[in-house]
């Protein structure tokens, strides 16, 4: 089970819950990301674009105090992610007024 | 009982002004979807209750928001622009080739006969429609796939498309404008576009019959004259008696032909109002003094509309889509400015008040009238 913490603003777009728990059978960030939209398609094109599936310029990923933004999709989350101890953490960066 | 309903876009989210036919006390509502910018707000008018809403950020991308009950309640419908085949490339500030990429929605255009069929237009500059209220979205791609459109280049605000004209006489013409590309129309309901730039003069533009690269900031046009269009040009008030065959300048007396917003009394077809902005550098009234300007004659003759407004001191904009008026008998006449104030007059101009005076600066007013 994967704990996923979403900003303020796309939790009240959807009415999302503060803090969604995913089953993710390969614990990457693309199948995690893939299953978050499957469960709530509002998020889809907020965090990756449509066309490319590329994270968006000004979204961050963090968890287990390191930054996976940069992280290949498809490289394994953190042990401690996957197995639900720390939550993926999606945040919009510091920018603008 | 007649009444209005008032649907404000702003940098920081939406909010719906309710009023009865005397257009003096206000219920304000929001705000909508706080901390997004809401580039444009409509209702449907084939059904009121129907409304749609440009939600985007630079954060998190674009969203289509949806109401079924007049704004009490919204839903978040498709975001999927995509554009149709190989998008190409349009060119860059420099000249150079640039990778055509949506970046948002500028301005949603209901249809005037079916609440599920909407126009969206885009940056970079496309046109898209929906016929499933917002489900879905495809792109008219003719449009962009113009000879011209290679050539296309942004303004200072982006590639966007901006104003988006249904012709209420006939189902199949549209009207578009692109900022600085010009002004388009199809007369077969989208398949194919024609540039509509005759008679504009600009400068940095030598060719007197350039097809494109006109920055237009805005089109009106009158129901019962549907054929006369009128253009906030970059600089230069323009209108065309020919759906835009051919424009020719009305800027008249008008003490600088700079601005964004036009449009036309719901009852007067010759009627327009603008509001003169000092310059393209400076994006603020003449002499920090906020006047809307008044022709009854289509053009050429124009009065100033103070009462009311700020007369000193006053150094906000009203951006392109922050125009609009209601169809009751005395027209009220509406906008919105980048200081968050948003004015009515509901006697055609001649006296105004300030609805709200403190949101966020104001990207887009609507009207809705109930009589």
């Amino acid at each position: 089970m994967i704990r996923v913490v979403l900003p303020a603003p796309l939790r009240a777009v959807g009415g999302l819950p503060s803090e969604i728990t995913l089953e993710v059978r390969e614990p990457t960030q693309a199948a995690l990301l893939d299953a978050l939209e499957a469960r709530y398609p509002v998020l889809r094109g907020t965090l990756r674009e449509h066309a490319t599936r590329r994270r968006r310029a000004y979204v961050r990923f963090f968890a287990c105090g390191r930054d996976l933004s940069h992280e290949p999709s498809d490289a394994l989350l953190p042990a401690a992610v996957a197995c639900g101890a720390e939550p993926f953490v999606v945040i919009g960066a510091m920018s603008g007024g | 009982m007649s009444g209005v309903r008032v649907l404000v876009g702003t940098r920081k989210g939406a909010f719906v002004l309710e009023s009865d036919g005397a257009r003096r006390d206000w219920k304000v509502g929001g705000p909508y979807f706080p901390g997004w910018e809401i580039y444009h707000v409509k209702g449907s008018p084939a059904d009121p209750n129907r409304l749609y809403a440009s939600q985007s950020s630079s954060w998190f991308g674009q969203l289509i928001q949806r109401s079924d009950d007049g704004g009490a309640t919204w839903t978040p419908v498709g975001n999927e622009f995509s554009y149709a085949h190989q998008p190409g490339t349009h060119q860059w500030y420099d000249g150079t080739p640039h990778p055509w990429e949506f970046a948002r929605v500028w301005h949603l255009e209901p249809s005037l006969a079916d609440p599920d069929t909407v126009f969206a237009g885009v940056e970079d500059a496309a046109l898209f429609r929906s016929s499933d209220g917002g489900a879905t979205w495809t792109e008219l791609a003719s449009l962009r796939e113009h000879h011209t459109g290679s050539a296309w280049q942004p303004g200072a605000g982006g590639l966007c498309l901006h104003t988006i004209l249904l012709d209420p006489a006939d189902a199949r013409r549209i009207f578009v404008a692109i900022s600085a590309a010009g002004a388009f129309r199809s007369d077969d309901a989208g398949a194919t576009w024609k540039p509509i730039n005759r008679g504009l003069r600009s400068e940095g533009i030598p060719d007197p019959d350039a097809e494109i690269g006109h920055c237009v900031h805005r089109l009106a046009q009158h129901r019962a004259q549907p054929n006369r269009l009128f253009m906030q040009k970059h600089w230069d008030v323009m209108r065309s008696d020919d759906a835009g065959d051919t424009w020719r300048e009305v800027s008249g007396n008008l003490p600088t032909d700079f601005g964004f917003v036009i449009d036309v009394h719901a009852h007067e077809p010759e009627t327009i109002y603008v509001v003169p902005i000092k310059s393209d550098a400076e994006h603020f009234p003449l002499d920090g003094s906020l006047r809307v300007y008044r022709s009854r004659t289509g053009g050429e003759q124009w009065e100033a509309l103070t009462t009311g407004l700020p007369q000193r001191d006053c150094y906000v904009n009203v951006l392109r889509d922050a125009m609009a008026v209601d169809s009751l008998d005395a027209c009220g006449i509406y906008f919105g400015t980048t200081g968050g104030q948003v004015y009515v007059s509901a006697d055609a101009g001649e006296t105004w008040n300030p609805i709200v005076r403190d949101l966020p600066a104001v990207l887009s007013v609507e009207v809705q009238t109930f009589l």
